[in-house]
């Protein structure tokens, strides 16, 4: 359904008076998501899972210079097909009610977005009836505002502005952290209907048990680039790939709870060769000279030439 | 020893919040604190450290109430780091809001001195909250608590972070309550744990 392939993203910014700087925050970043799967998308704050939702979406801002190949059912997705989409095809999750506007009743809103991807007024009602009715939320919720909603209900509402538009992609954006572990299976179990229902999910988080609850593969980002796509099993049955991946899970407090020391590198000093190559246990003197490709090893791809060991 | 007695609390002409809670915390003690949403939790840590006054029941560090005035022993570090920081002061300006962290304090955190000159948005959500964490780290805080302090961040820099306080609250001396959803995460770093399900705040 959405294949993204060896996309970049930079930013042009201004340095000192008159003199630009170029800012490569995604480099070579890959992903494929099929109709009826979840794909979570893991990696830590600033290696640029929001990015890869808002490229998909079309709302980088003017300064971002995007290359590389992204295609919806096949096609091409440019700028213009995008916000023929976006709300419509492609819908998202946000983050937090934060992104409702805080005066309006949410039954209006998500009737609001209903009518915007194409349904009349009168089958957008039904819609927001149907679709509130389907995740438990009392009719009054309806004329409730934002600021009114306990935790678990804001992402039952979130989630039905998605369901309304009847889109075919699907993209959740941090739906989970904070929440009470009850709320946080809930809705991961509502991600998985939507999946089941026939359309293709991307969950973006940084929670790997959240995603490892209902992802059927796993996406893990790095400084921007994918380093692994992963079977969800891959996991819990020791077969994941790449070092970081493998730092990830054992940094879990059930597993070792053993972290790695230092930080992602900033996209202005980004290594030369592999980009996690300065925290690696397996680097080399290979590893430091360029950006290693994508290689099938134990039945995924993985961006590691020591991953076969 | 930390103590809130007897603690209760209530916005006016609103419902009890938190009713009759007892917590005792030890010097060098790791205690976690879990319930559901709505419990309490938030407004019995903000009791704890001050921001709030109880409306019944007081607490007490050695049997003398929290001052008034002054730098508080107790200190919280919250969810949101970026909610925490004066969003126009540059980074070290906020680390030296008590006084400036030693660099061995820096470096365990991971705090590159590059990061010094920069303002709160120009750093990601885990590098700030190790500058939230850094800033509290200092002599005169005696007891911590940990509002859901890793919940925005990935499972590696969770890691580093509860490694860095749980080496600096051990070796000072440091009363620590964590306040969590993660079931995993309080049993590996607490000593005892309270379940608000079962001793109940207000119901």
């Amino acid at each position: 359904m959405l294949s993204v392939q060896n996309l970049n993203i930079t930013f042009t910014l201004y340095d000192r008076g008159l003199a630009q700087k170029q800012l490569t925050v995604i480099t070579q970043l890959d992903l494929d998501v099929k109709a009826g799967e979840v794909v979570a998308v893991v990696g830590a704050s600033g290696s640029g899972k929001s990015l890869l939702a808002h490229a998909i979406l079309g709302i980088l801002p003017d300064n971002a210079q995007v290359s590389g190949k992204m295609l919806f059912k096949g096609e091409p997705l440019t700028l213009n097909r995008c916000q023929d989409l976006r709300g419509k095809a492609i819908a998202l999750i946000p983050q937090s009610i934060g992104y409702l506007d805080p005066l309006m009743q949410v039954g209006q809103q998500v009737q609001r977005t209903a009518q915007l991807s194409g349904l009349s007024r009168p089958a957008a009602k039904a819609a927001v009836d149907r679709t509130f009715a389907r995740y438990r939320l009392a009719a009054i919720v309806q004329r409730l505002y934002p600021f009114q909603l306990s935790g678990g209900m804001a992402r039952r509402v979130l989630v039905s502005t998605a369901v309304v538009s009847q889109a075919e992609l699907v993209i959740a954006d941090e739906p989970t952290p904070g929440l009470h572990p009850d709320v946080v299976t809930e809705t991961l179990n509502h991600l998985r209907e939507l999946a089941s229902e026939g359309k293709g999910v991307i969950l973006i988080t940084h929670d790997i048990e959240a995603a490892l609850q209902i992802a059927d593969r796993v996406a893990v980002f790095y400084a921007g680039t994918t380093v692994e796509i992963a079977h969800a099993q891959d996991f819990s049955s020791n077969k994941i790939r790449h070092p970081y991946t493998q730092a990830l899970w054992r940094s879990l407090p059930q597993n070792e709870f053993i972290p790695i020391s230092g930080s992602q590198p900033t996209p202005d000093d980004l290594p030369d060769g592999c980009l996690f190559s300065d925290r690696c246990p397996w680097v080399t003197q290979e590893c430091r000279l360029d950006r290693p490709p994508f290689l099938q090893v134990r039945g995924a791809p993985v961006r590691c030439i020591h991953a076969d060991r | 020893m930390l103590i809130g007695k007897q603690l209760a609390f209530r916005y006016p002409h609103h419902n009890w919040i938190v009713r009759n809670f007892d917590i005792a915390i030890a010097p060098s003690e790791v205690v976690g604190l879990f319930g559901p949403s709505g419990f309490g939790k938030t407004t019995l840590s903000k009791l704890l450290a001050g921001y709030l006054t109880p409306t019944q029941g007081q607490v007490t560090i050695d049997n003398s109430p929290l001052p008034d005035r002054g730098y508080c022993p107790v200190q919280m570090i919250f969810q949101n780091p970026e909610l925490a920081v004066n969003p126009r002061w540059r980074i070290h300006k906020i680390l030296a809001e008590k006084q400036s962290p030693d660099r061995f304090l820096l470096n365990a955190l991971a705090i590159h001195p590059s990061w010094l000159d920069r303002y709160p948005h120009e750093l990601s959500g885990g590098e700030l909250q190790r500058v939230a964490v850094a800033r509290v780290l200092n002599p005169a805080t005696r007891y911590l608590i940990a509002d859901e302090m890793t919940a925005m961040l990935d499972a590696n820099t969770q890691a580093l972070i509860w490694h860095m306080v749980l080496d600096y609250v051990r070796s000072h001396n440091i009363g620590l309550l964590v306040i969590s959803h993660d079931a995993a995460l309080v049993k590996r770093v607490c000593n005892r744990a309270i379940n608000l399900m079962q001793v109940g705040t207000s119901r």
